[in-house]
């Protein structure tokens, strides 16, 4: 399992550590504290959000609605938790809880992914306007305090990343738990014939991504202080370029959390870095999807070099 | 002779008991009235040929379905979980995507909490190093990194593991289908083990030198009956092969078609496969064997080779009738007549348009010619019953103008009206020049061929021609009897 | 009676029911009686544009699960920006320039549909990223080539668009019907439809009765990229000018339609008179709600819980106990 995993790693490791170095070339008042920090802030929410649309690809579904959900939970974050917390914490539970529902329906029924999730995409992206018609809102008070403390020697978007990456990796990778959802993607036959509900795991699994996107809106909000019903409509995108860019696969079960961290750092700095590179910001979208397309481009090389003997 | 011995000198209660079990799919009778016991310390050798009813029982013992009559009984526990019957099957019950020890959690459901890994590490290894000593696979390994035979090894050691109820009845259907010789021996000896110890095993193989070293009691079956149930001892070789055909053998009269035919020499053949299937024009050439040796996958690597992913002819090379229909072959939406004329579309477009009179008229033409039963060629195909659908795919080989058809085992749990009815069409076909490659595991079917090439293990073992297709000849050559069977 | 009997049972024949049911909602909750063919105008010209987009997102549905033209928001968008631009730039005989805009767009659309089946096809990724992805491109491509100027449609193409020359009924849903009849001839009575429809139930079973699964698959995704370009096309005319959202709310759109049509989202199973039922029961669903003074945010939920609650009930299947 170890030389798997981090032959899988190298890449997303590999293309990091090459931005890195190409941004601080490019602007070496970059690497200071307050840089690193400003780099990366934006990657926390990103790499919550990767790691949510991970475990729905782990349990060999895609959510196409992740920008528009997370765009709901910026909004209720931003509106209704700071000045009635029971009520947004019980809003934001309902969130959950409704995207747990969305699993169970997708499995009982068979139902496409794609056109449910992107249906649902629609439901979030109403409910996100019904509840924050234009942009505004405040983030709450200790929601700021976490997301812009400045703890001693290592900015917090990278304390931030590492933490996000570790609870990941052992709730995903090393618990029971995780095991018996990555079962469901790796052999769904053999998880039913073992005697469990593959309608119950499929629940769970879309629960859990539920929780960390609801980490990720809130997240978010706390770093930008205001919400807006459009915030992250690009983080569907950039959470499965994520998931693909750290190793993960579409079918199979076959993810690593640690390697989605990594794909969400690496995509958030290649933003910076093509706005270093003055690209003009026409580009910048078009951008995400040729990564997306050439980390896919890549990946089937190597299977294919891998197979010639 | 290895019953355990128990306290008391009494018969132990069996672990698990068929008391007239039947199991029909629809119309189709798999399994018809059988009693059978299992008891503590026995091992079972289960022999038969194809759709014996072998996995039916094996089924039914391990709780995948319930029978249609009669019943199952587990003394003392209340289903297959609680007896301990453990399943070791041929199709991967592993997720490829996790470690030995986390497939190992997939089935123990008391792998959770603190430390549960160091648990499932414990037991996976324990049960590989009593099943395989000298093996050299890790519980952290990750499946799809191993070779299938790792992968065989940690299936069957998962079987025979420590768990929240112990194993009891360890159920292997061709367990040594992805082993080599040395490892296959270690397994066996387990197996020997396993049941001087307690346990209780049924055994299934086509390899009868395997049978006949670890099995105490050999069960036959055939179309679904228990043929013989006889301590090991009691069986030779031939009396074996003799339980598991038909005694009454009228086949040593060649069939009409072998009659017939003059088909002309053999370096003629007008296809070669690389396995070394051969065919001439006209000749009708039966791929026999137990199922699942290979001849499926002969056949499809055949027929993809002669079409083409981008274009389509109005002469194809090969045509393809499915057994599976409902994976190979329906289009499920569609009327009969849709169905039947697919694969000819481009002889009835002109300018991209679908003739429809021209259509309508194969439709009506093959519908008298090979007797689908039916009011109305329009309706939907799931309309008809299984053997006239399996008519109608036929039908749509034989509208094309391909030379050779390629058929994967069309005529199983079709009725035999049907049957012969689509036999005549066959040699009628034959008489005309065209080719038929034809993977049957049915023993009528195959004795209409005019030459057999008998599958085993992926690979050729037998050439029979003439009045030498008999079904002694083909069950031997399906089996592998090894140096030391009786 | 057997006219009547085969008409109850036709796939869209609910969702006429409902398009029906649904104008006469809001004809009668709009203002009197001259609104109703005020109201019958819009929805067919808007229902015109989801049903280009529709029938060519049927046509990729058709092929089975998996298979979705997440591209086509981009494309209309680049379309229009592209065919506008080059058409306000040209000089000589109007029909001359209104020809080249038209190429122009269909080449466009072509160029897609190959780039995407390539993507596909080549680099084996899922059709959804692939489409999803290389739509990303082609929204730059448009951005870039924008340059923020509002090109202006030639008149002629402009009052074409928005004219109704024939029966009062508007132009563009006379060509949207011209091009449907030509798909339900293409669906139902050509070759290329009964293939299509046999990867869409069983790829397999096609494929081994010798369906050119490869060829078939692109040609359908160059049709829908060129039913694309083209609605984004006659969409810039309309709206004088192209917008760089233009495309949006069509995605969602272009299957909707084709879902509440009765087309089954699993494959194999598609109809044309649906994709109208369901493109204007759309429109006259948004509209009604519009008239309730409810705002966007009621109609993007109500939208997205109608394609659910459809999928839901029409396209299930037990999952395998």
């Amino acid at each position: 399992m170890k030389g798997s995993i981090n032959a899988r790693l190298a890449l997303p490791v590999l293309s990091l550590a090459v931005l890195i170095v190409a941004v601080f070339w490019l602007q070496p008042r970059a690497m200071s504290y307050v840089g690193i920090n400003l780099l990366f802030n934006l990657a926390v929410p990103i790499a919550l959000a990767t790691v949510a649309q991970m475990i729905i690809i782990m349990v060999n579904d895609i959510d196409l609605s992740m920008g528009a959900f997370v765009s709901l939970i910026a909004c209720i974050t931003a509106t209704i938790l700071p000045g009635s917390p029971l009520l947004g914490v019980a809003m934001l539970a309902g969130c959950v809880l409704a995207y747990a529902a969305l699993g169970a329906l997708i499995e009982a029924r068979q139902l496409p992914a794609i056109v449910v999730t992107l249906g649902m995409s629609f439901v979030w992206a109403g409910a996100a306007v019904l509840i924050l018609p234009s942009p505004g809102g405040t983030s709450p008070g200790w929601l700021t305090a976490i997301m812009k403390s400045k703890p001693p020697l290592v900015p917090m978007a990278i304390i931030a990343s590492v933490v996000i990456a570790g609870v990941a990796h052992l709730i995903i990778m090393r618990s029971a738990f995780g095991v018996r959802l990555r079962a469901l993607g790796g052999n769904a036959r053999a998880v039913s014939r073992a005697g469990r509900s593959t309608v119950m795991l499929k629940a769970t699994a879309y629960a859990l991504a539920g929780v960390f996107a609801v980490l990720a809106g809130m997240a978010l909000v706390g770093l930008t202080t205001s919400g807006d019903a459009n915030i992250a409509i690009r983080y569907t995108l950039l959470s499965i370029a994520g998931v693909i860019l750290g190793g993960g696969e579409f079918t199979g079960g076959r993810v690593s959390p640690i390697g989605a961290v990594i794909g969400a750092l690496t995509l958030t700095l290649a933003g910076s870095f093509l706005s270093f590179l003055r690209l003009s910001p026409d580009w910048q979208i078009g951008a995400q999807g040729a990564i997306l397309i050439l980390v896919l481009a890549a990946r089937l090389l190597v299977r294919q070099a891998e197979k010639r003997p | 002779m290895t019953l355990s011995e128990t306290k008391a000198g009494a018969q132990p209660a069996p672990v698990v008991m068929l008391q007239g079990a039947s199991k029909s799919f629809g119309a189709l009778k798999a399994m018809d009235h059988v009693d059978l016991s299992v008891a503590p310390g026995e091992s079972l050798g289960l022999v038969g040929h194809n759709g014996a009813g072998k996995s039916t029982l094996v089924n039914l013992v391990t709780g995948l379905f319930a029978p249609t009559s009669g019943q199952v009984v587990y003394p003392g526990a209340a289903d297959h979980a609680a007896a301990g019957i453990r399943a070791i099957s041929q199709e991967g019950t592993l997720c490829p995507n996790l470690t030995v020890l986390e497939n190992l959690q997939v089935v123990q459901r008391d792998l959770t909490g603190w430390g549960w890994r160091r648990l499932a590490a414990r037991r996976i290894r324990a049960a590989l190093d009593a099943v395989f000593p000298g093996h050299r696979i890790r519980p952290d390994m990750l499946v799809a990194d191993m070779t299938l035979a790792e992968q065989q090894m940690v299936e069957i050691a998962i079987g025979f593991a420590d768990g929240p109820v112990p194993a009891r009845l360890v159920v292997l259907d061709e367990p040594t289908s992805a082993l080599d010789a040395s490892i296959a021996a270690e397994l066996l000896a387990h197996i020997r083990r396993f049941c001087a110890k307690g346990g209780a095993a049924i055994f299934i193989s086509h390899m009868l030198g395997e049978v006949f070293d670890v099995a105490d009691r050999i069960v036959v079956m055939r179309d679904g009956r228990i043929m013989a149930d006889r301590p090991a001892a009691d069986f030779t070789r031939q009396g074996l092969v003799d339980a598991m055909g038909h005694v009454a053998d009228e086949d040593h009269q060649p069939t009409p078609a072998a009659l017939a035919r003059v088909l002309g020499d053999k370096s003629h053949a007008i296809l070669r496969t690389p396995e070394g299937i051969e065919a001439r024009k006209g000749e009708v050439v039966g791929l026999a064997g137990l199922a699942g040796h290979g001849q499926a996958e002969a056949l499809a690597r055949f027929y993809l080779s002669q079409r083409s992913d981008w274009r389509s002819s109005a002469r194809p090379r090969a045509a393809f009738v499915a057994g599976d229909r409902r994976r190979d072959g329906l289009m499920p939406v569609w009327s009969i007549t849709r169905n039947l004329t697919l694969a000819a579309l481009e002889t009835l477009t002109r300018h991209g348009l679908i003739d429809r009179e021209a259509e309508a008229r194969i439709g009506a033409d093959w519908q008298r010619r090979i007797g689908i039963r039916t009011p109305d060629m329009n309706n939907p195909i799931l309309s008809l019953s299984g053997g006239n659908q399996q008519k109608a795919l036929f039908a749509r080989a034989l509208a094309t103008s391909a030379p050779v058809v390629v058929m994967d085992d069309p005529m199983r749990g079709v009725d035999i009206g049907t049957k012969t009815e689509v036999y005549e069409m066959i040699r009628a076909e034959a008489a005309n020049g065209r080719t038929f490659l034809w993977y049957s595991t049915e023993m009528d079917e195959i004795r209409n061929c005019d030459r057999v090439f008998v599958f085993r293990n992926g690979a050729i073992s037998a050439e029979l021609e003439g009045d030498r297709i008999t079904e002694e000849n083909v069950l031997a050559a399906s089996f592998e009897f090894g140096e030391d069977a009786a | 009676m057997n006219l009547i009997a085969t008409t109850y049972r036709a796939p869209w024949f609910w969702a006429w029911v409902a398009a029906f049911a649904a104008f006469l909602a809001t004809w009668s909750m709009s203002a009197g009686g001259g609104g109703g063919i005020a109201l019958a105008v819009a929805a067919l010209t808007f229902g015109s544009f989801a049903v280009l987009t529709g029938l060519g997102q049927m046509l990729v549905i058709t092929m089975g699960p998996g298979n979705t033209d997440l591209s086509i928001p981009a494309t209309m968008t680049l379309a229009g920006t592209l065919s506008l631009k080059l058409m306000g730039g040209m000089g000589g005989a109007t029909w001359f320039v209104l020809l080249a805009g038209l190429m122009a767009t269909l080449a466009i659309g072509i160029g897609v549909g190959i780039a995407n089946f390539a993507l596909i096809r080549l680099l084996r990724i899922p059709p959804i990223i692939a489409t999803l992805s290389a739509s990303f491109l082609y929204q730059s491509l448009a951005i870039w080539s924008n340059r923020g100027i509002r090109i202006k449609p030639p008149a002629a193409l402009a009052d074409f668009t928005t004219g109704r020359a024939l029966l009062g009924v508007p132009n563009l849903a006379w060509v949207a019907l011209v091009i449907s009849i030509g798909f339900w001839v293409l669906l139902n009575r050509s070759g290329f439809g009964r293939r299509v429809s046999a990867i869409g139930q069983n790829p397999r079973a096609a494929r081994l009765a010798g369906v050119p699964v490869a060829r078939v698959m692109g040609a359908t995704y160059v049709i829908c990229a060129t039913m694309a370009a083209l609605t984004g096309f006659l969409l810039a005319c309309f709206s004088g000018g192209a917008a760089l959202n233009m495309g949006a709310e069509f995605l969602l759109m272009s299957i909707a339609v084709t879902v509440i049509g009765g087309s089954s989202i699993a494959g194999g199973n598609s109809n044309v008179p649906g994709i109208w039922a369901g493109a204007l029961f759309m429109y006259l669903i948004v509209s009604m709600l519009n008239s309730y003074g409810l705002g966007a945010g009621v109609r993007l939920l109500s939208t997205g819980i109608i394609i659910i609650a459809i999928v839901a009930v029409a396209s299930g299947r037990k999952a395998p106990a």
